[in-house]
């Protein structure tokens, strides 16, 4: 903006508006177009978008941070080999590889009361920055409160509903999966949580619910986990997670959807 | 009844007039995912030339979803205008490629044949064309409709101003407001979707927009896109409702998964007829379509997503709306992976819906898990503003920061006016010169109106 090289930049007069919202208003204009310095940024953010998009799940780096939770930690695949057939084909990342369905059925695992399962789902940069610690809160919460523990599954390439096949097979009383959020423009490394009553293949969004944005510029692990564990608690109170648990209790549902798109 | 077409020494066996449609479809993902598309390059084409074989008459009697089972079906069938069908009644569908494209069929004899087609009809034509094609028919098909200003007029493209906020905060939303209009737009409507569903919020949004307009006697409409049950209650309680909108898709049991049916549509239709606040015409509609919305309800009854598509917009020609908006690349890549299916669905969706006789506009937008960027919304948005489309969307930067999406720019809006001569709704264009927004080559000026804007916020 260097007025003395003459390039037809036009700032808006309206500046003072951005204080009351995040939207990319009064950028300016050169002639009726964007600003390059504003185009760029666009193109910065939406490059964080993509990245995040095809990021993986370092998953030896994963597996040594749940380790130390002090559960078993199980690494399965969904049936999406890769990221475009993956984002292709949602009906494949809801269900287990045939390798992972072995896995699951030579662990012959007890039914715990809790099964937490950790997916890349649209953002692996999300796990890999909010998995850890969240993961680590809740089990601490969960155990305070005597409910017993599934081993620790991480997922690669699924998505939400791969909560329905793990349950075919661990049969938990309830299963919690977090997941990658679809990467906005404002935020590339958002996780969700969704909760799941008794999970078995058939289920609905509408039957899970979920708590959207955990970051540390959004919900912060702490308050993720508190919300969490009240969603654990009312759903073993009413046998049920869903609709029906939003509409019953007096949660922010700014923050608790019945479901989001993925 | 089945289909054959040999080719060589194989012979293609399309069982029915639905199977025919989606193989002959351009390959998208949605009709992967559905297990529907060509399995082949050859069977796409063979299935498209079979397709042109097929008499129009074929498709008043092989429904693609049972008329005892679908009310979209019922409509189509019921509906059907023999008078204006009876020109074309003796065309193929080929036979129809090749008339839409001739000088006879100009812009009266367009409009006229317009309720004698079927959406089926126009889906299966539109899959023979090429891009060009799609875009030249769409061009000789004029949709003008009213409200508190014109829309549709050759020559003129308006934008739907969308201030979207994430908590609805009023200020955050009337602040896009502002800067929309000091650019522009504005003149389609100025339409919010809102964060959350409740009448209360919504009612709070609907009394801000219209002090906003009040204040400004600004000559365009205003709509909060909630669902169409909490607008009615909205309209009962006397709340300023100016467009009545809904998402709508084209069978009955993806309609029943939005929640609405034809008779609920008609009521609201009805209510919002009654409350006569258009000033130059009465078209109080506003529907949103998409390809894929029937698919990920399993509501598709294995019909391919773009002929679903063109069967929503006879359930929205029902209603006389005002604009009619195909929501193009929001579904995400499961149902168009890239910005090459975009496009071209983008393009389809105009044609078909123009044919039909209705004021199509497009959020032309992708999300960030397609494989599109603001490169293809350029040349989308470009190709629509030559094949006439009668609005696009303007939010601030491209960004909606509520719906987490990519679309288009208040600037975006300005650059197809100013590369391709178009003007913004004549009411419209008439206040942005009276309040000194703008001169009548599109020049923004500096004036006292942004004070008293930006007045009004503070306020």
């Amino acid at each position: 903006m260097d007025e003395t090289k003459k390039t037809g930049m036009e700032a808006d007069d309206w500046e003072p508006l951005k204080a009351y919202t995040n939207a990319r208003i009064a950028l300016g204009k050169t002639g009726i177009s964007i600003p390059l310095k504003e185009s760029l940024q666009f193109r910065l953010a939406h490059a964080h978008a993509k990245d995040a998009v095809y990021s993986q799940l370092n998953v030896p780096e994963l597996e040594a941070t749940l380790s130390k939770i002090g559960l078993p930690v199980y690494c399965l695949k969904s049936k999406a080999e890769n990221r475009d057939m993956y984002l292709q084909r949602p009906d494949f990342g809801r269900l287990l590889s045939a390798d992972s369905v072995q896995r699951l059925q030579k662990l012959n695992s007890p039914s715990a009361d809790v099964c937490l399962i950790i997916a890349d789902g649209l953002s692996a940069t999300a796990i890999m920055k909010n998995a850890g610690p969240v993961v680590q809160l809740l089990v601490e919460k969960v155990r305070q409160e005597g409910y017993s523990l599934a081993p620790l599954l991480v997922v690669e390439q699924g998505r939400v509903a791969i909560t329905d096949a793990v349950g075919e097979w661990l049969r938990p009383r309830l299963a919690i999966i977090f997941i990658g959020e679809r990467p906005g423009l404002s935020s590339f490394d958002s996780m969700g949580a969704y909760i799941t009553y008794a999970p078995q293949p058939g289920l609905t969004d509408e039957r899970r619910n979920c708590i959207s944005n955990i970051r540390e510029q959004g919900l912060p692990p702490e308050l993720a986990v508190n919300k969490l564990m009240y969603l654990i608690q009312a759903a073993f109170r009413m046998q049920l997670t869903g609709v029906t648990l939003k509409d019953n209790n007096a949660l922010d549902t700014s923050v608790v959807y019945p479901q989001l798109p993925e | 009844m089945p289909y054959p077409f040999t080719i060589g020494s194989f012979t293609y066996r399309f069982v029915d007039l639905k199977e025919l449609l989606a193989k002959a479809s351009p390959l998208r993902s949605g009709d992967g995912l559905a297990g529907l598309a060509a399995t082949s390059y050859e069977e796409r084409v063979a299935a498209q030339l079979a397709l042109a074989n097929v008499p129009l008459t074929t498709f008043l009697t092989e429904v693609v979803i049972p008329y005892e089972t679908d009310e979209v079906t019922r409509l189509i069938i019921d509906t059907h205008d023999k008078q204006a069908f009876a020109p074309i009644s003796h065309f193929t569908v080929g036979d129809l490629r090749d008339w839409l494209l001739s000088n006879e069929a100009d812009t009266p004899v367009l409009r006229q044949v317009a309720s004698g087609l079927t959406p089926e009809m126009v889906a299966a034509v539109s899959k023979l064309m090429r891009n060009q094609d799609l875009i030249l028919v769409a061009k000789k098909c004029e949709v003008v409709t009213r409200f508190r200003n014109t829309q549709g007029i050759t020559g003129h493209l308006s934008v739907r101003l969308q201030p979207n906020h994430p908590t609805d905060d009023t200020k955050g939303i009337a602040a896009s407001i502002i800067d929309g209009l000091l650019y522009g737009s504005g003149d389609a409507m100025i339409g919010i979707n809102p964060a959350t569903d409740s009448p209360a919020a919504t009612a709070r949004l609907l009394y801000m927009l219209d002090g906003l307009r009040e204040r400004f006697d600004m000559p365009t409409q205003n709509c909060v896109l909630s669902h169409i049950t909490t607008t009615l209650q909205l309209v009962e309680q006397q709340v300023p409702v100016d467009l009545i909108f809904q998402s709508i898709a084209g069978t009955e049991k993806a309609n029943a998964s939005f929640g609405v049916s034809l008779s609920l549509l008609q009521e609201a239709y009805e209510a919002g007829l009654s409350l006569k606040r258009g000033t130059v015409g009465n078209n109080v509609m506003y529907f949103e379509t998409g390809q894929g919305s029937a698919l990920s309800s399993n509501g598709h009854h294995h019909v391919d997503q773009q002929t679903c598509e063109a069967r929503a917009y006879a359930v929205a020609r029902v209603y006389q709306p005002f604009l009619v908006n195909s929501v193009v690349g929001f579904i995400g890549p499961e149902y168009l992976f890239d910005g090459k299916q975009i496009i071209r669905a983008g393009l389809e969706d105009h044609f078909c819906g123009k044919v039909l006789g209705l004021p199509m506009g497009m959020d032309i937008c992708y999300t960030n898990h397609a494989q599109a960027d603001q490169d293809d919304m350029d040349t989308l948005l470009t190709l629509l503003g030559v094949a006439g489309i009668n609005f696009i969307m303007g939010i601030p930067g491209a960004d909606d920061i509520m719906l987490n999406y990519q679309s288009t720019s208040f600037h975006d809006a300005l650059y197809l006016r100013r590369v391709l001569g178009l003007r913004p709704a004549p009411e419209f264009e008439q206040w942005l010169l009276r309040q000194g927004i703008m001169d009548n080559l599109g020049n923004r000026l500096s004036g006292n109106t942004q004070k008293q804007l930006y007045a009004a916020l503070v306020d």
